[in-house]
């Protein structure tokens, strides 16, 4: 018994314990739906899964960066809007419907390159005026708001070629075209928060910018780039957003904003930045799809769903609470050991 | 010896506080172990003490945040006292400076002082002219003058200092404890403040003083209650007592003070600064560092050390003048330029500058060579950086768990070999050390110290910033003394006194 | 030593009132229209909620904590409070403020029970919470709005109406007069009560609060209560002058709100903001669009405007503080 709970211990306190943890509730939340609703636990439900995830999934991971950093981007969605109506502007320029591929190419390239500048600026007013992001970036997202307003009139943009639409619905392999786009984009948010220079600056920073800089590190522009790249991130969703729905409103996605922070605390993220992982908020975000798609399967509608997630972030980080001080316990009651006698510390130990 | 003289400051004035047989442990760690403390009216105590050898658990145990275990007696005017909470601690006059001062930054002088009346969430006025009557008071009984309107974040260091002393003793105390209270004044501030403790000593206040400077803890006391792992070592007089001898019985080990200074006249430059000047700072300074040379700076706080550090750290640029390294002038645009020249510089403050505190200890050390961690692509190559810490946690010899745990859970000595080895890793000519032993224990500065002397030996330029003048006249080359700004005096310990040195300084 | 002095306008808000004067000045200048009696009567009607929403709100960011559900929570206050006036048979002002406050209260201190007793920071709790709320409300409403409220909800109050020239009438409706007892009140708890003193102390410096004494979990619930009781008056309000409950019509408030407080000198952090610089900063954003609009600009960029404001006013703020205008690094004294 006390080998079972210490090997318990070992797996709730080393690195992979948020992971494990997320990835049983996913089993239970699964095994759960799969019992009380029949059509659950089919490859339909999966891949309308999989077709939905890829939007709240990418506003996410644009999200996710910059809360590393000890920020927040509360732009993105509008980001997201801003790019995709870069995008249409594009494609309407080159014919709307009868636009061709490379129409749709530069577009696209113009959408990231939106994204690209919309948070460089962000980026550059927080790194180096030190104004606090939260206010930054929201009054960036009004800003925005008022950008597509004007531009749009309130109204829908439509009218793009047909293979738009492979982008939103198609499949490759019976794998929905957005997840793996969503995928792409996710592996390599990870590879770069866990091998770049810019990752690793972003966690170090995201902990003390002052000592960070101290370090050699040049946070200025690690802060900024971290903005960039959820402008960039943002500007993916927007374009999958844009062919989902094959068109672009000011305001589409705008309830995802924040889910996008809730998904990011749900993973595990530390509200304070400097610690989070790409793989427990993708399992987040899998968990939260699951749930609202199953609510959907037993006829319930999307509010509920909100309302559970919610619900669910404050359980989760009850439980946090509870693990944390059941953690600092076992741990104090482990170095429990007799005291060594005071030792002299002046024995030799030189550096060369 | 010292019995003699307990007994008889007892007679003479009556006790205000006995603890008797305190012990507390911790799930399982024994912080305290049996032990005893008494201090009467008006007399000053100091407990001396290394880092975790029970000196906070035993002021949380007498302001009520922690309670002790077992059949501790504690004695409050020779009447037994029940539960001791916060709320009772300070209800019967007990208070604490706490070495952060514990202030309110954006509140006024006069608020933080008389901030005791806005306590307890039955509504009522606050009443800012009795603030500053409360305030006023206080400080008339110290002959101090504060602005009173003034946020307290516009205040220097020493005037918060004050500020906290006003605040506690608003309330009255009977009993006052002091942490660390001199941690970031200057030397004519400290006799400031000192004198302000006897002052509230003759008013009949207890008064126990917590410091690492040693020096202090002599001048202030009556006594000093040493402890060490949790257990008293005894109480001692401070008459007669020498800072060497406390040293022993703090730390349970002897040290012997010896001249380490060596001539590197004749070695080939490393630094030389030629009329720096940065106005308000530090003005035409013109030094050079040789070779394996320790060379120290010392001077009170404000002289303008840590000013020129950040200079040649590229962190500030200069107004005047200009510096060389290895013969090349240099000129920084920031300090990553500075590392890349090959200066590395140890911050005083290694909590919120020297390292980033939640962050991995391999992290850490890291940060400053992360191109020599590049593998293929441009991506962080985890063999080679695992390598690399582990070369360097053997060879300083940081005692570590993991090298994936947080800094903060090591100690301060080991704290600071984790700094040393972030900056070693980057192979630098020159390594500034400001302050390197603040908040250090006393039997873990000499291994830093043994470490900083093999890095010379090994043909590193080394600059020692500290106003503690003993380190520095036992362990540089040779010292240079600076004030308002300005290279005063240049010494060699093997051909000056110590004295001689701390009056040039203390002048 | 000093002359006693009133608090000082610290700051922003002196930059504020300079800018609001400037453009009062504009506005005057270029339309007829805005400095008429009807016109300010319209902004004060205009913005009363969204200044009940902001004194609150400071009450949480001077303790040091954010709130996200305030707004959804004054949705989630409006619909109790209809169905409770309902099953008590039709009920009067008094008791539909008495049931808002209550309400309101009851949520912000779900708030605070959750960031006191588990440890879990403000934002995280209250976008949680800002989900439930909203998400509950909309699912058992299943998003229709109420008309048929009772009557002296409805009642269009009008405290104070004059003729202007034009022959039409200029009113003040009770909004106005809710709002402004709602600003003093919280003038009064923010400045002039102990309470409000602990409140600064405790987002100034947490454990320096505790150290001294301050109730923390007490701070907590007067903070959130209060911003909750902000929240269901302010429901109240907003139903009476749209004539309606709509569970998705203050949907998206909180950021606004948030934006203008912020903007008004309240500190993301704690320890500073003040009940002036709050209604500055709501009276910024509602005169830019008022203006806006009286000059003829289209609707459709009054939101790109205002976002540009605000950003402007943050890089002007932090232009000062950066160093970025050769400020020294401090020589330590």
């Amino acid at each position: 018994m006390r080998d079972g709970w210490a090997r318990l211990g070992r797996i709730f306190d080393g690195r992979q314990a948020e992971i494990v943890g997320l990835a049983a509730v996913l089993v239970l939340v699964l095994v759960a739906f799969g019992v009380t609703t029949p059509r659950f636990l089919t490859l339909g439900t999966f891949q309308s899964m999989a077709f939905q995830l890829p939007e709240l999934g990418l506003l996410t991971l644009a999200m996710l960066i910059p809360i590393l950093s000890g920020g927040l981007n509360l732009a993105v969605t509008f980001s997201a809007n801003i790019c995709a109506l870069v995008l249409a502007w594009t494609l309407q320029t080159f014919g709307g419907p009868d636009a061709g591929v490379f129409a749709f190419a530069l577009g696209v390239g113009l959408a990231l390159l939106t994204g690209f500048v919309i948070g460089t600026v962000m980026g550059l007013i927080v790194a180096f005026l030190g104004a606090h992001p939260i206010l930054v970036s929201l009054s960036m997202m009004i800003f925005l708001r008022g950008v597509g307003e004007l531009i749009t009139r309130g109204g829908d943009i439509s009218g793009f070629p047909a293979f738009v639409t492979t982008l939103g619905h198609g499949t490759v392999a019976a794998i929905p075209v957005p997840l793996i786009i969503f995928v792409i984009v996710a592996f390599a948010v990870h590879i770069v928060l866990t091998r770049t220079r810019l990752g690793f600056a972003t966690h170090m920073l995201g902990s003390n910018i002052e000592a960070t800089r101290y370090s050699g590190i040049n946070t200025k522009l690690s802060l900024t780039l971290v903005y960039s790249l959820s402008g960039v991130i943002a500007a993916v969703a927007g374009i999958i957003m844009l062919s989902r729905f094959n068109s672009v409103r000011i305001g589409h996605g705008e309830a995802y904003l924040l889910i996008t922070v809730l998904a990011c605390f749900l993973g595990g993220v530390d509200p304070f930045g400097g610690f989070g992982r790409t793989v427990s908020v993708v399992l987040a975000l899998i968990i939260l799809q699951a749930i609202s798609s199953g609510l959907n399967l037993m006829g319930a509608n999307q509010h509920l769903a909100t309302g559970l997630w919610g619900a669910f972030l404050i359980a989760v980080m009850v439980v946090r609470w509870g693990l944390g001080r059941w953690r600092a316990a076992r741990a104090s009651a482990a170095s429990a050991s007799p005291r060594a006698p005071p030792k002299n510390q002046t024995t030799k130990e030189t550096a060369r | 010896m010292s019995d003699a003289i307990r007994l008889q400051t007892a007679a003479a004035r009556p006790l205000v506080l006995q603890l008797k047989g305190i012990s507390k442990s911790f799930g399982g760690v024994q912080a305290l172990w049996d032990v005893d403390f008494e201090i009467a009216e008006g007399e000053i105590c100091c407990l001396a003490g290394e880092n975790g050898s029970g000196k906070s658990t035993l002021i949380k145990i007498i302001t009520g945040v922690h309670r002790p275990d077992g059949d501790a007696e504690i004695l409050f005017g020779g009447r037994r006292l029940g539960a001791l909470t916060p709320v009772t601690a300070r209800q019967l006059g007990v208070q604490v400076i706490w070495q952060d001062l514990s202030l309110f930054p954006h509140l006024t002088v006069a608020e933080n002082i008389a901030f005791e009346q806005n306590l307890g969430h039955r509504p009522r006025w606050a009443r800012r002219g009795a603030f500053r009557a409360v305030a006023q008071r206080v400080l008339d009984r110290l002959g101090l003058r504060l602005p009173l309107d003034t946020p307290v974040m516009d205040l220097a260091i020493a005037q918060r200092q004050v500020v906290a002393i006003c605040r506690a003793l608003a309330t009255d105390p009977k009993v006052l404890f002091m942490d660390e209270p001199t941690a970031s004044l200057t030397k004519a501030e400290t006799d400031a403040l000192l004198d302000v403790v006897r002052k509230l000593a003759r008013d009949g206040i207890a008064v126990v003083f917590v410091s690492h400077r040693l020096a202090e803890v002599l001048e202030i006391s009556e006594r000093v209650t040493v402890l060490r792992d949790g257990t008293k070592v005894g109480d001692f007089d401070s008459e007669g007592m020498t800072q060497r001898r406390l040293t022993e019985l703090m730390t349970g080990a002897t040290f012997d003070d010896e001249v380490h200074a060596r001539d590197r006249h004749d070695a080939p430059i490393v630094l030389q600064t030629d009329g720096l000047t940065r106005r308000g700072e530090y003005e035409d300074v013109s030094i050079t560092i040789r070779q394996g040379e320790v060379l120290g700076l010392t001077g009170l706080l404000g002289a303008g050390r840590t000013e020129l550090a950040a200079t040649l750290f590229g962190l500030t640029l200069p107004d005047l003048g200009s510096f060389s390294l290895g013969g090349q002038r240099m000129s920084f645009a920031s300090n990553r330029d500075a590392i890349e020249a090959g200066i590395s510089y140890v911050p005083e403050d290694r909590l919120s500058l020297g390292l980033v505190q939640p962050q991995s200890i391999a992290d850490n050390i890291v940060a400053p060579v992360l191109k020599r961690i590049m593998g293929t692509g441009g991506l962080i190559d985890r063999g080679t950086k695992d390598r690399l810490v582990g070369h360097w946690i053997d060879r300083l010899a940081i005692k570590v768990g993991k090298p994936d745990d947080a800094v903060s859970t090591l100690s301060g000595g080991n704290q600071q070999r984790v700094v040393l080895a972030k900056w070693l890793a980057t192979e630098p000519k020159l390594m500034i050390l400001d302050a390197p032993t603040v908040g250090v224990d006393v039997g873990a500065r000499a291994a830093i110290f043994e470490i900083v002397r093999g890095l010379a030996e090994a043909g590193m330029a080394i600059l020692l910033i500290s106003d503690e003048i003993p380190e520095v006249y036992f362990n540089t080359d040779r010292v240079l003394h600076m004030r308002d700004g300005r290279i005063v005096g240049e010494y060699r310990p093997r051909e000056t006194l110590m004295t001689a040195l701390e009056a040039a300084v203390h002048a | 030593m000093r002359e006693q002095r009133l608090p000082a306008i610290r700051g922003t808000e002196a930059w504020l009132i300079v800018v609001i004067a400037l453009m009062v000045l504009f506005l005057g200048l270029a339309t007829d229209t805005f400095l008429t009696v009807s016109n300010l009567f319209n902004l004060l009607n205009v913005s009363a909620i969204n200044l009940i929403f902001a004194v609150g709100l400071l009450a949480v960011l001077v303790a040091g904590g954010i709130d996200i559900s305030f707004a959804v929570a004054a949705s989630v206050v409006q619909y109790l409070t209809a169905l409770a006036v309902e099953q008590l048979g039709g009920g009067s002002w008094a008791l539909g403020f008495a049931l808002a406050a209550g309400f309101g209260f009851c949520l912000g201190a779900i708030n605070a029970g959750l960031i006191h007793y588990f440890r879990i920071i403000s934002i995280v709790v209250t976008i949680a919470t800002f989900n439930v709320f909203f998400g509950f409300l909309m699912f058992f409403t299943r998003g229709v709005s109420i008309y048929d409220l009772p009557d002296w909800w409805l009642d269009r109050v009008i405290l104070f109406e004059t003729q202007t020239a034009s022959g039409l009438f200029a009113e003040i409706r009770l909004p106005v007069a809710v709002m402004a007892v709602m600003v003093l009140l919280s003038w009064v708890l923010i400045h002039r009560l102990n309470i409000g003193r602990q409140l600064y102390a405790l987002g100034d410096n947490p454990d320096g609060a505790r150290r001294i004494g301050i109730n923390i979990a007490a701070m907590h619930f007067v903070a959130y209560g209060w911003l909750g009781i902000c929240a269901g008056i302010g429901g109240l309000m907003q139903a009476n002058y749209v004539q309606e409950v709509v569970p998705n019509a203050l949907y998206g408030r909180e950021l606004e709100v948030l934006a203008a407080v912020v903007l008004g000198g309240a500190r993301l952090g704690g320890g500073r903001g003040t009940v002036l610089g709050a209604v500055l900063g709501v009276a910024l954003i509602t005169i830019t669009s008022n203006g806006l609009n009286l000059l003829g600009v289209t609707p459709y960029a009054f939101q790109m405007v205002i976002g540009l404001v605000i950003l402007v006013a943050i890089i002007a703020t932090n232009l000062q503080s950066s160093g970025l205008l050769g400020q020294r690094r401090r020589v330590r004294s």
